[in-house]
């Protein structure tokens, strides 16, 4: 079994969007991820969903990797963006949409305008 | 571990900051800092910088902060 670092890099080379996470995508199992997932989820933004409670190794080493303690840990094109906090900045300043097209990632731009709205 | 505690922690490493920490369940937190050596720095490097004055509370073996929800930003 390779080492986290080079097992978290091949994650990150082979999907755009990486989300590291406590749960499934589907099954989210902390209040921080699942924020984060659902936000993914309802911008239907195609992503790879890592759940670090199932894989000791990586929950320790996505935290080294990115010199972050915390997770869940958002990963596009392989450069960390954020955690819940930043994540939830970005998506209400619309950063994320930015950051999204740049690096054309599909996502609803009318579902990311409705959470801004709910938020506003 | 108290919201005083977590403000001393991110004082001893931004002396000059404006800190506000909240949070009363001893587990749950969030907290503002307010600093000028964030100017020009991104929202990544400005929280690892308070997270690293965490020295380890957030996380590891002595992770007491489950929660702390930060806002960084420079002072306008």
């Amino acid at each position: 079994m390779s080492d986290a670092k080079t097992r978290i890099e091949e994650t990150n080379n082979a999907n755009t969007v990486v989300l590291y996470m406590k749960g499934t995508k589907d099954m989210p199992q902390c209040g921080f991820s699942s924020r984060v997932a659902g936000v993914l989820n309802y911008m239907g933004v195609e992503y790879a969903d890592v759940n670090v409670l199932a894989d000791e190794e990586i929950r320790q080493g996505i935290k080294d990797y990115s010199d972050w303690p915390t997770i869940p840990q958002l990963y596009v094109k392989g450069e960390f963006v954020g955690g819940c906090d930043i994540i939830t900045e970005m998506t209400l300043s619309g950063e994320l949409d930015e950051m999204f097209d740049t690096n054309d990632v599909n996502y609803d731009k009318e579902a990311a305008d409705r959470i801004r709205e709910a938020n506003a | 571990m108290q919201a005083s505690d977590i403000e001393a922690l991110i004082r001893e490493s931004f002396p000059d900051a404006k800190i506000q920490v909240v949070g009363d369940d001893g587990v749950h937190f969030s907290a503002e800092v307010i600093d000028e050596s964030f100017r020009g720095k991104n929202r990544v490097q400005q929280q690892r910088a308070v997270m690293a004055a965490l020295k380890g509370k957030m996380d590891g073996p002595n992770g007491e902060i489950h929660a702390l929800g930060l806002t960084t930003k420079a002072p306008d």
